[in-house]
Protein backbone atom coordinates (compact mmCIF):
# COMPACT_ATOMS: atom_id res chain seq x y z
CA UNK A 1 0.00 0.00 0.00
CA UNK A 2 2.80 2.56 0.86
CA UNK A 3 4.17 2.10 -2.94
CA UNK A 4 0.95 2.69 -4.26
CA UNK A 5 0.43 5.87 -2.11
CA UNK A 6 4.01 6.85 -3.18
CA UNK A 7 3.72 6.29 -6.41
CA UNK A 8 0.21 8.10 -7.05
CA UNK A 9 1.57 11.12 -5.71
CA UNK A 10 4.56 11.24 -7.96
CA UNK A 11 4.59 14.32 -10.04
CA UNK A 12 7.02 16.02 -12.58
CA UNK A 13 8.75 17.42 -9.59
CA UNK A 14 9.42 14.71 -7.62
CA UNK A 15 11.04 13.29 -10.65
CA UNK A 16 14.04 15.39 -10.34
CA UNK A 17 15.09 13.76 -7.03
CA UNK A 18 16.09 10.25 -7.72
CA UNK A 19 14.46 7.22 -5.58
CA UNK A 20 16.27 6.66 -2.80
CA UNK A 21 15.60 3.22 -0.90
CA UNK A 22 17.53 3.33 2.33
CA UNK A 23 15.53 6.90 3.27
CA UNK A 24 12.65 5.60 1.74
CA UNK A 25 12.31 2.36 4.23
CA UNK A 26 13.42 4.52 7.21
CA UNK A 27 10.64 7.07 6.77
CA UNK A 28 8.18 4.36 5.98
CA UNK A 29 9.66 2.20 9.20
CA UNK A 30 9.76 4.99 11.85
CA UNK A 31 6.04 6.84 10.04
CA UNK A 32 4.17 3.29 11.03
CA UNK A 33 6.04 2.50 14.11
CA UNK A 34 5.21 5.58 15.59
CA UNK A 35 1.65 5.84 14.41
CA UNK A 36 1.22 2.48 16.04
CA UNK A 37 2.65 3.74 19.21
CA UNK A 38 0.52 7.34 19.13
CA UNK A 39 -2.69 5.60 18.57
CA UNK A 40 -2.21 2.78 21.63
CA UNK A 41 -1.19 5.90 23.51
CA UNK A 42 -4.33 7.63 22.12
CA UNK A 43 -6.41 4.31 23.31
CA UNK A 44 -4.91 4.18 26.26
CA UNK A 45 -5.43 7.90 27.22
CA UNK A 46 -8.92 7.55 26.31
CA UNK A 47 -9.43 3.88 27.99
CA UNK A 48 -8.30 5.57 31.14
CA UNK A 49 -10.23 8.25 30.89
CA UNK A 50 -13.62 7.37 30.33
CA UNK A 51 -13.12 4.37 33.38
CA UNK A 52 -12.00 7.40 35.67
CA UNK A 53 -15.18 9.45 33.96
CA UNK A 54 -17.42 6.45 35.06
CA UNK A 55 -15.73 5.71 38.31
CA UNK A 56 -16.06 9.29 39.45
CA UNK A 57 -19.59 9.77 38.41
CA UNK A 58 -21.24 6.62 39.84
CA UNK A 59 -19.67 8.30 43.00
CA UNK A 60 -20.42 11.45 42.99
CA UNK A 61 -24.22 10.18 42.43
CA UNK A 62 -24.24 7.82 45.36
CA UNK A 63 -23.61 8.49 49.25
CA UNK A 64 -23.26 6.29 52.20
CA UNK A 65 -24.65 6.74 56.11
CA UNK A 66 -22.99 4.71 58.02
CA UNK A 67 -24.17 3.90 61.98
CA UNK A 68 -22.56 2.87 64.93
CA UNK A 69 -24.47 2.70 67.91
CA UNK A 70 -24.86 0.37 70.99
CA UNK A 71 -26.97 -2.65 70.64
CA UNK A 72 -29.93 -1.52 71.99
CA UNK A 73 -29.99 2.11 69.84
CA UNK A 74 -29.21 0.94 66.48
CA UNK A 75 -32.49 0.06 65.12
CA UNK A 76 -33.58 3.37 66.60
CA UNK A 77 -31.04 5.65 64.81
CA UNK A 78 -31.56 3.61 61.82
CA UNK A 79 -34.79 4.01 61.49
CA UNK A 80 -34.39 8.23 62.43
CA UNK A 81 -31.58 8.48 59.61
CA UNK A 82 -33.67 6.46 56.90
CA UNK A 83 -36.09 8.85 57.66
CA UNK A 84 -34.12 11.90 57.62
CA UNK A 85 -32.71 11.28 54.08
CA UNK A 86 -36.58 10.39 52.88
CA UNK A 87 -37.41 13.55 53.74
CA UNK A 88 -34.25 15.36 52.18
CA UNK A 89 -34.57 16.95 48.50
CA UNK A 90 -32.02 15.65 46.37
CA UNK A 91 -32.18 12.34 47.27
CA UNK A 92 -33.82 9.42 45.19
CA UNK A 93 -33.79 6.71 47.11
CA UNK A 94 -32.18 5.25 50.16
CA UNK A 95 -31.63 1.41 51.02
CA UNK A 96 -30.62 -0.24 54.49
CA UNK A 97 -28.41 -2.82 53.10
CA UNK A 98 -29.37 -6.51 54.78
CA UNK A 99 -27.28 -8.41 56.35
CA UNK A 100 -26.12 -10.46 52.84
CA UNK A 101 -25.34 -7.63 51.20
CA UNK A 102 -22.87 -6.59 54.01
CA UNK A 103 -21.52 -10.24 54.07
CA UNK A 104 -21.25 -9.64 50.62
CA UNK A 105 -19.12 -6.65 50.86
CA UNK A 106 -16.97 -8.33 53.30
CA UNK A 107 -16.46 -11.31 52.38
CA UNK A 108 -13.52 -10.46 49.62
CA UNK A 109 -11.55 -9.63 53.04
CA UNK A 110 -13.00 -12.21 55.61
CA UNK A 111 -14.39 -14.70 53.79
CA UNK A 112 -17.80 -16.78 53.40
CA UNK A 113 -17.59 -17.82 57.08
CA UNK A 114 -18.01 -14.36 59.05
CA UNK A 115 -20.42 -14.78 62.03
CA UNK A 116 -21.91 -11.40 60.85
CA UNK A 117 -24.57 -11.79 64.05
CA UNK A 118 -21.90 -11.73 66.71
CA UNK A 119 -19.95 -8.61 65.41
CA UNK A 120 -20.21 -4.94 65.52
CA UNK A 121 -20.70 -4.46 62.37
CA UNK A 122 -22.65 -1.04 61.92
CA UNK A 123 -25.28 -0.53 59.47
CA UNK A 124 -24.84 0.66 56.03
CA UNK A 125 -27.52 2.91 54.19
CA UNK A 126 -26.94 3.32 50.68
CA UNK A 127 -27.96 6.82 49.16
CA UNK A 128 -29.18 7.29 45.75
CA UNK A 129 -29.12 10.96 44.56
CA UNK A 130 -31.01 12.86 42.04
CA UNK A 131 -31.04 15.81 39.96
CA UNK A 132 -28.36 18.29 41.69
CA UNK A 133 -27.75 16.24 44.85
CA UNK A 134 -28.38 17.03 48.53
CA UNK A 135 -27.30 19.72 51.19
CA UNK A 136 -24.46 17.37 52.15
CA UNK A 137 -23.64 19.79 54.89
CA UNK A 138 -27.50 20.04 56.25
CA UNK A 139 -28.13 16.28 56.43
CA UNK A 140 -25.03 15.71 58.65
CA UNK A 141 -26.06 18.32 60.62
CA UNK A 142 -29.94 17.11 60.92
CA UNK A 143 -27.93 13.72 61.54
CA UNK A 144 -26.50 14.59 64.05
CA UNK A 145 -29.80 15.63 66.15
CA UNK A 146 -31.66 12.79 65.14
CA UNK A 147 -29.52 9.43 65.04
CA UNK A 148 -26.03 10.80 66.90
CA UNK A 149 -24.37 7.69 65.35
CA UNK A 150 -24.81 8.54 61.72
CA UNK A 151 -21.98 9.08 59.22
CA UNK A 152 -22.50 10.37 56.41
CA UNK A 153 -20.30 9.34 53.69
CA UNK A 154 -20.63 11.78 50.42
CA UNK A 155 -17.57 9.80 48.55
CA UNK A 156 -15.37 13.39 48.02
CA UNK A 157 -12.41 11.91 49.35
CA UNK A 158 -12.50 8.79 47.10
CA UNK A 159 -13.82 10.83 44.23
CA UNK A 160 -11.10 13.97 44.19
CA UNK A 161 -7.92 11.24 43.49
CA UNK A 162 -9.64 9.61 40.99
CA UNK A 163 -10.62 13.10 39.17
CA UNK A 164 -6.77 13.73 39.56
CA UNK A 165 -5.95 10.42 38.60
CA UNK A 166 -8.22 10.98 35.33
CA UNK A 167 -7.05 14.68 34.69
CA UNK A 168 -3.41 13.17 34.90
CA UNK A 169 -3.95 9.91 32.47
CA UNK A 170 -5.31 12.49 29.98
CA UNK A 171 -2.26 14.51 29.89
CA UNK A 172 0.00 12.11 29.62
CA UNK A 173 -1.51 10.76 26.63
CA UNK A 174 -1.51 13.94 25.33
CA UNK A 175 2.23 14.36 25.98
CA UNK A 176 2.87 11.09 24.97
CA UNK A 177 1.55 12.29 21.68
CA UNK A 178 3.11 15.44 21.32
CA UNK A 179 6.36 13.53 22.28
CA UNK A 180 5.80 10.82 19.15
CA UNK A 181 4.88 13.76 17.24
CA UNK A 182 8.05 15.54 17.67
CA UNK A 183 10.02 12.34 17.54
CA UNK A 184 8.51 11.70 14.18
CA UNK A 185 9.68 15.48 13.37
CA UNK A 186 13.20 14.79 14.40
CA UNK A 187 13.33 11.40 12.80
CA UNK A 188 11.87 12.60 9.17
CA UNK A 189 14.62 15.70 9.49
CA UNK A 190 17.36 13.50 10.02
CA UNK A 191 16.25 11.22 6.84
CA UNK A 192 15.49 14.29 4.91
CA UNK A 193 18.53 15.58 5.86
CA UNK A 194 20.49 12.13 4.64
CA UNK A 195 18.66 12.89 1.16
CA UNK A 196 19.51 16.43 0.75
CA UNK A 197 23.39 15.74 1.75
CA UNK A 198 23.46 12.71 -1.03
CA UNK A 199 21.67 14.33 -3.57
CA UNK A 200 24.02 17.75 -3.61
CA UNK A 201 25.04 17.17 -6.71
CA UNK A 202 21.13 17.12 -8.02
CA UNK A 203 20.63 20.23 -6.10
CA UNK A 204 24.04 22.31 -7.67
CA UNK A 205 22.25 21.17 -10.84
CA UNK A 206 18.79 22.12 -10.45
CA UNK A 207 20.13 25.67 -8.89
CA UNK A 208 22.80 25.83 -12.21
CA UNK A 209 19.68 25.50 -14.54
CA UNK A 210 17.60 28.13 -13.30
CA UNK A 211 15.39 26.14 -10.45
CA UNK A 212 14.17 27.83 -7.85
CA UNK A 213 14.52 26.84 -3.94
CA UNK A 214 10.65 26.67 -3.79
CA UNK A 215 10.23 23.63 -6.46
CA UNK A 216 13.56 21.90 -5.45
CA UNK A 217 12.17 21.92 -1.85
CA UNK A 218 8.58 20.92 -3.04
CA UNK A 219 10.12 17.36 -4.79
CA UNK A 220 12.04 16.59 -1.36
CA UNK A 221 9.09 18.14 0.80
CA UNK A 222 6.26 15.85 -1.12
CA UNK A 223 8.06 12.73 -1.62
CA UNK A 224 8.76 12.43 2.56
CA UNK A 225 5.03 13.68 3.49
CA UNK A 226 3.33 11.10 1.19
CA UNK A 227 5.86 8.01 2.38
CA UNK A 228 5.13 9.25 5.48
CA UNK A 229 1.40 9.02 5.52
CA UNK A 230 1.84 6.31 3.77
CA UNK A 231 3.86 4.46 6.65
CA UNK A 232 1.82 6.21 9.53
CA UNK A 233 -1.79 5.16 7.23
CA UNK A 234 0.34 1.15 7.41
CA UNK A 235 0.69 1.78 11.38
CA UNK A 236 -2.81 3.03 12.49
CA UNK A 237 -4.29 0.38 10.66
CA UNK A 238 -2.37 -2.48 12.17
CA UNK A 239 -2.59 -0.39 16.02
CA UNK A 240 -6.60 -0.40 15.34
CA UNK A 241 -6.57 -4.21 14.34
CA UNK A 242 -4.64 -5.22 17.44
CA UNK A 243 -6.44 -3.29 20.14
CA UNK A 244 -9.95 -4.82 18.28
CA UNK A 245 -8.56 -7.90 17.84
CA UNK A 246 -7.55 -7.92 21.91
CA UNK A 247 -9.11 -10.29 23.90
CA UNK A 248 -12.44 -9.39 25.63
CA UNK A 249 -12.77 -6.15 23.82
CA UNK A 250 -16.24 -4.72 22.88
CA UNK A 251 -19.03 -2.54 24.86
CA UNK A 252 -18.80 -4.95 28.02
CA UNK A 253 -18.51 -3.27 31.32
CA UNK A 254 -15.64 -4.26 32.11
CA UNK A 255 -12.29 -3.41 33.39
CA UNK A 256 -9.43 -0.78 32.28
CA UNK A 257 -7.84 -3.39 29.84
CA UNK A 258 -11.31 -5.09 28.15
CA UNK A 259 -12.37 -1.53 27.88
CA UNK A 260 -9.83 -0.16 25.54
CA UNK A 261 -10.35 0.77 22.23
CA UNK A 262 -12.14 3.73 20.67
CA UNK A 263 -16.11 4.72 21.40
CA UNK A 264 -18.09 7.71 19.35
CA UNK A 265 -16.14 10.40 18.97
CA UNK A 266 -12.61 8.56 19.84
CA UNK A 267 -12.92 7.18 16.56
CA UNK A 268 -11.31 11.05 15.13
CA UNK A 269 -8.43 10.05 17.06
CA UNK A 270 -6.71 7.07 15.28
CA UNK A 271 -8.29 8.85 11.77
CA UNK A 272 -6.15 11.79 12.15
CA UNK A 273 -3.19 10.26 13.09
CA UNK A 274 -2.10 10.15 9.17
CA UNK A 275 -2.77 13.24 7.98
CA UNK A 276 -1.38 14.50 11.03
CA UNK A 277 2.49 12.31 10.69
CA UNK A 278 1.95 13.79 6.91
CA UNK A 279 1.96 17.31 7.97
CA UNK A 280 4.53 16.85 10.59
CA UNK A 281 6.90 15.27 7.66
CA UNK A 282 5.61 18.45 5.23
CA UNK A 283 6.61 21.01 7.78
CA UNK A 284 10.00 19.18 9.12
CA UNK A 285 11.11 18.77 5.40
CA UNK A 286 10.41 22.14 4.36
CA UNK A 287 12.51 23.82 7.10
CA UNK A 288 14.94 20.71 6.75
CA UNK A 289 15.03 21.74 2.82
CA UNK A 290 15.24 25.43 3.08
CA UNK A 291 18.18 25.68 5.23
CA UNK A 292 20.00 23.04 3.63
CA UNK A 293 19.49 25.14 -0.18
CA UNK A 294 20.84 28.74 1.38
CA UNK A 295 24.44 26.52 2.01
CA UNK A 296 23.98 26.55 -2.24
CA UNK A 297 24.66 29.41 -4.47
CA UNK B 1 23.96 42.60 -20.78
CA UNK B 2 26.75 41.76 -18.29
CA UNK B 3 29.01 44.19 -16.87
CA UNK B 4 32.13 43.91 -14.08
CA UNK B 5 33.89 46.65 -12.38
CA UNK B 6 36.90 46.14 -10.54
CA UNK B 7 36.12 42.63 -9.66
CA UNK B 8 38.64 40.36 -7.61
CA UNK B 9 37.95 37.26 -6.50
CA UNK B 10 39.66 34.77 -4.28
CA UNK B 11 40.31 32.47 -1.39
CA UNK B 12 42.87 32.42 1.40
CA UNK B 13 44.07 35.52 1.02
CA UNK B 14 45.22 34.70 -2.95
CA UNK B 15 43.57 36.23 -5.21
CA UNK B 16 42.83 34.29 -8.63
CA UNK B 17 41.16 37.45 -10.33
CA UNK B 18 42.14 41.04 -10.03
CA UNK B 19 40.52 44.36 -10.61
CA UNK B 20 38.81 42.75 -13.85
CA UNK B 21 36.65 45.41 -15.80
CA UNK B 22 34.87 44.11 -18.72
CA UNK B 23 31.56 44.93 -20.14
CA UNK B 24 30.05 42.28 -22.92
CA UNK B 25 27.34 44.19 -24.89
CA UNK B 26 23.99 42.01 -25.95
CA UNK B 27 24.46 40.15 -29.19
CA UNK B 28 28.56 40.14 -28.90
CA UNK B 29 30.28 37.15 -29.34
CA UNK B 30 33.82 36.70 -27.21
CA UNK B 31 36.25 34.00 -26.28
CA UNK B 32 38.45 33.64 -23.47
CA UNK B 33 41.26 32.29 -23.40
CA UNK B 34 44.54 31.94 -20.98
CA UNK B 35 46.26 28.96 -19.54
CA UNK B 36 45.57 25.68 -17.73
CA UNK B 37 44.80 27.54 -14.07
CA UNK B 38 44.67 31.19 -15.28
CA UNK B 39 41.01 31.66 -13.58
CA UNK B 40 38.87 31.10 -16.94
CA UNK B 41 36.51 28.58 -15.12
CA UNK B 42 36.32 30.75 -12.55
CA UNK B 43 35.62 34.00 -14.67
CA UNK B 44 33.08 32.12 -16.23
CA UNK B 45 31.39 31.01 -12.84
CA UNK B 46 31.15 34.70 -11.76
CA UNK B 47 29.41 35.41 -14.59
CA UNK B 48 26.47 33.31 -13.70
CA UNK B 49 26.46 33.52 -10.14
CA UNK B 50 28.04 30.25 -9.14
CA UNK B 51 30.54 32.60 -7.60
CA UNK B 52 30.38 35.66 -5.55
CA UNK B 53 33.11 38.29 -6.00
CA UNK B 54 35.53 38.97 -2.80
CA UNK B 55 34.92 42.68 -4.21
CA UNK B 56 33.57 44.86 -7.30
CA UNK B 57 30.22 44.78 -9.21
CA UNK B 58 28.72 42.53 -11.02
CA UNK B 59 26.02 43.50 -13.11
CA UNK B 60 23.99 41.16 -14.88
CA UNK B 61 21.01 42.19 -16.95
CA UNK B 62 20.97 45.97 -15.56
CA UNK B 63 20.74 44.22 -11.86
CA UNK B 64 23.60 43.64 -9.17
CA UNK B 65 23.73 40.20 -8.19
CA UNK B 66 24.42 41.77 -4.73
CA UNK B 67 21.17 43.02 -4.70
CA UNK B 68 19.53 39.78 -6.03
CA UNK B 69 17.49 37.52 -4.21
CA UNK B 70 18.00 33.78 -4.39
CA UNK B 71 14.49 33.91 -6.64
CA UNK B 72 16.12 36.56 -9.00
CA UNK B 73 19.02 34.62 -9.24
CA UNK B 74 17.21 31.34 -10.50
CA UNK B 75 14.95 33.48 -12.74
CA UNK B 76 18.13 35.05 -14.07
CA UNK B 77 19.71 31.97 -14.53
CA UNK B 78 17.19 31.30 -17.29
CA UNK B 79 18.16 33.70 -19.13
CA UNK B 80 21.67 32.46 -19.39
CA UNK B 81 22.25 28.61 -20.74
CA UNK B 82 25.45 27.55 -19.23
CA UNK B 83 28.03 24.77 -21.01
CA UNK B 84 29.90 23.96 -17.69
CA UNK B 85 33.69 21.90 -18.20
CA UNK B 86 32.27 18.69 -16.23
CA UNK B 87 28.82 18.60 -17.78
CA UNK B 88 26.85 17.67 -14.88
CA UNK B 89 23.51 15.93 -15.80
CA UNK B 90 20.63 13.75 -13.14
CA UNK B 91 21.85 10.41 -14.06
CA UNK B 92 18.69 8.91 -12.90
CA UNK B 93 16.86 10.81 -15.86
CA UNK B 94 17.33 10.22 -19.77
CA UNK B 95 19.02 12.68 -22.09
CA UNK B 96 16.02 14.23 -23.22
CA UNK B 97 14.58 15.01 -19.52
CA UNK B 98 18.04 16.18 -19.12
CA UNK B 99 17.67 18.48 -21.97
CA UNK B 100 14.62 19.52 -21.35
CA UNK B 101 15.29 20.19 -17.74
CA UNK B 102 15.33 23.79 -17.97
CA UNK B 103 12.24 24.04 -19.48
CA UNK B 104 10.68 21.64 -16.57
CA UNK B 105 11.84 23.42 -13.94
CA UNK B 106 10.47 26.78 -15.07
CA UNK B 107 7.29 24.49 -15.50
CA UNK B 108 7.30 25.27 -19.60
CA UNK B 109 7.80 21.57 -19.90
CA UNK B 110 4.98 21.67 -22.54
CA UNK B 111 7.19 24.16 -24.48
CA UNK B 112 9.76 20.85 -25.64
CA UNK B 113 8.89 21.09 -29.20
CA UNK B 114 12.01 22.19 -30.63
CA UNK B 115 13.77 19.23 -27.91
CA UNK B 116 13.70 16.80 -31.11
CA UNK B 117 15.00 19.28 -33.61
CA UNK B 118 17.52 20.36 -31.05
CA UNK B 119 18.81 16.93 -30.35
CA UNK B 120 19.06 16.10 -34.15
CA UNK B 121 21.42 19.34 -34.44
CA UNK B 122 23.81 17.90 -31.94
CA UNK B 123 23.73 14.41 -33.07
CA UNK B 124 22.28 12.88 -30.35
CA UNK B 125 18.27 12.12 -31.98
CA UNK B 126 19.16 8.39 -31.36
CA UNK B 127 20.35 8.50 -27.57
CA UNK B 128 17.01 10.37 -26.47
CA UNK B 129 16.40 7.30 -23.96
CA UNK B 130 20.03 6.78 -23.23
CA UNK B 131 21.18 7.82 -19.39
CA UNK B 132 24.08 10.18 -18.87
CA UNK B 133 26.46 7.59 -17.29
CA UNK B 134 25.97 5.54 -20.60
CA UNK B 135 27.37 8.78 -22.88
CA UNK B 136 31.18 9.29 -24.47
CA UNK B 137 32.83 12.33 -23.30
CA UNK B 138 31.56 13.72 -26.42
CA UNK B 139 27.79 12.76 -26.27
CA UNK B 140 28.13 14.53 -22.74
CA UNK B 141 29.56 17.85 -24.26
CA UNK B 142 27.02 18.23 -27.00
CA UNK B 143 23.65 16.74 -24.37
CA UNK B 144 25.35 19.86 -22.23
CA UNK B 145 25.35 22.27 -24.94
CA UNK B 146 22.04 21.06 -26.19
CA UNK B 147 20.61 21.83 -22.46
CA UNK B 148 22.18 25.20 -22.29
CA UNK B 149 20.73 26.49 -25.32
CA UNK B 150 17.20 24.72 -24.86
CA UNK B 151 15.67 27.93 -22.95
CA UNK B 152 16.92 30.69 -26.09
CA UNK B 153 18.60 32.12 -23.37
CA UNK B 154 20.21 35.55 -23.76
CA UNK B 155 23.52 34.62 -22.82
CA UNK B 156 25.12 31.49 -23.54
CA UNK B 157 28.58 30.80 -21.59
CA UNK B 158 30.58 27.92 -21.90
CA UNK B 159 33.36 26.61 -20.67
CA UNK B 160 35.50 24.34 -23.27
CA UNK B 161 32.38 23.09 -25.21
CA UNK B 162 34.68 21.31 -28.06
CA UNK B 163 36.91 20.03 -25.52
CA UNK B 164 36.01 16.44 -26.16
CA UNK B 165 34.30 16.49 -29.96
CA UNK B 166 35.87 16.11 -33.31
CA UNK B 167 36.42 18.35 -35.61
CA UNK B 168 33.76 17.87 -37.74
CA UNK B 169 30.96 18.13 -34.74
CA UNK B 170 32.86 21.31 -33.04
CA UNK B 171 32.26 22.77 -36.23
CA UNK B 172 28.61 21.89 -36.06
CA UNK B 173 28.27 23.31 -32.55
CA UNK B 174 30.00 26.40 -33.38
CA UNK B 175 27.74 26.89 -36.47
CA UNK B 176 25.07 26.51 -33.52
CA UNK B 177 26.20 29.25 -31.57
CA UNK B 178 26.88 31.43 -34.57
CA UNK B 179 23.48 31.25 -35.35
CA UNK B 180 22.27 31.78 -31.78
CA UNK B 181 24.42 34.88 -31.57
CA UNK B 182 22.95 36.06 -35.20
CA UNK B 183 19.57 35.79 -33.61
CA UNK B 184 21.46 38.66 -31.27
CA UNK B 185 22.08 36.49 -28.38
CA UNK B 186 25.46 37.56 -26.35
CA UNK B 187 28.13 34.45 -26.40
CA UNK B 188 30.89 33.79 -24.03
CA UNK B 189 33.04 30.98 -25.00
CA UNK B 190 36.35 29.51 -22.58
CA UNK B 191 38.19 27.78 -24.66
CA UNK B 192 41.98 26.59 -25.95
CA UNK B 193 41.24 25.27 -29.48
CA UNK B 194 42.79 28.60 -31.56
CA UNK B 195 41.35 26.45 -34.47
CA UNK B 196 37.84 27.00 -33.14
CA UNK B 197 38.65 30.79 -32.68
CA UNK B 198 39.79 31.20 -36.27
CA UNK B 199 36.80 29.47 -37.73
CA UNK B 200 34.52 31.69 -35.30
CA UNK B 201 36.08 34.85 -36.53
CA UNK B 202 35.78 33.74 -40.21
CA UNK B 203 32.01 34.05 -39.49
CA UNK B 204 31.16 36.53 -36.81
CA UNK B 205 32.83 39.30 -35.42
CA UNK B 206 34.20 37.65 -32.36
CA UNK B 207 36.74 39.03 -29.94
CA UNK B 208 39.03 37.43 -27.71
CA UNK B 209 39.84 37.97 -24.05
CA UNK B 210 42.55 36.51 -22.26
CA UNK B 211 43.36 35.93 -18.41
CA UNK B 212 46.68 36.72 -17.78
CA UNK B 213 48.73 37.55 -14.44
CA UNK B 214 44.80 37.66 -12.77
CA UNK B 215 43.64 40.45 -14.48
CA UNK B 216 41.83 40.31 -17.87
CA UNK B 217 43.36 41.51 -21.54
CA UNK B 218 41.97 42.33 -25.08
CA UNK B 219 43.20 40.12 -27.28
CA UNK B 220 42.80 39.01 -30.88
CA UNK B 221 45.31 40.72 -32.94
CA UNK B 222 47.16 37.88 -33.18
CA UNK B 223 44.91 35.34 -34.37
Amino acid sequence: MPDIVASIAESRADRVVPPSGFTARLTLFTAAAMAFLAVFAMALSLAAGRLADRWSSELARAATVRISAPADQMAIQTEAAMRVLRATPGVQSVQLLDETAERALLEPWFGPDLPLESLPVPNLIEIIEEGSGFDVAGVRLRLQAEAPGAVLDDHTRWRQPLVAAADRLRLLGLVSIVLIAAATAAMVTLAANSALAANSQVIEVLRLVGARDAYIARAFVRRFAMRTFAGALAGTILAVISILILPGNGPVDGGFLTGLGFQGLGWLGPIVVPPLAGLVAFVATRVAAFRALKRIT
Amino acid sequence: MIQLSDVSYGYGGDDLLSNVSLELKPGSFHFLTGPSGAGKTTFLKLCYMDLVPSSGRITLFGKDIKDMTRDDVAHTRRRVGVVHQDCRFLDHLTLSQNISLPLEVADRGDEAENLRQLMAWVGLSDRGDALPPQLSGGERQRAALARAVIMSPEFVIADEPTGNVDWEMSQRLLALLVELNKMGKTILIATHDLNLIRAAKAQVSARVLRIRDRTLQLAGAEL
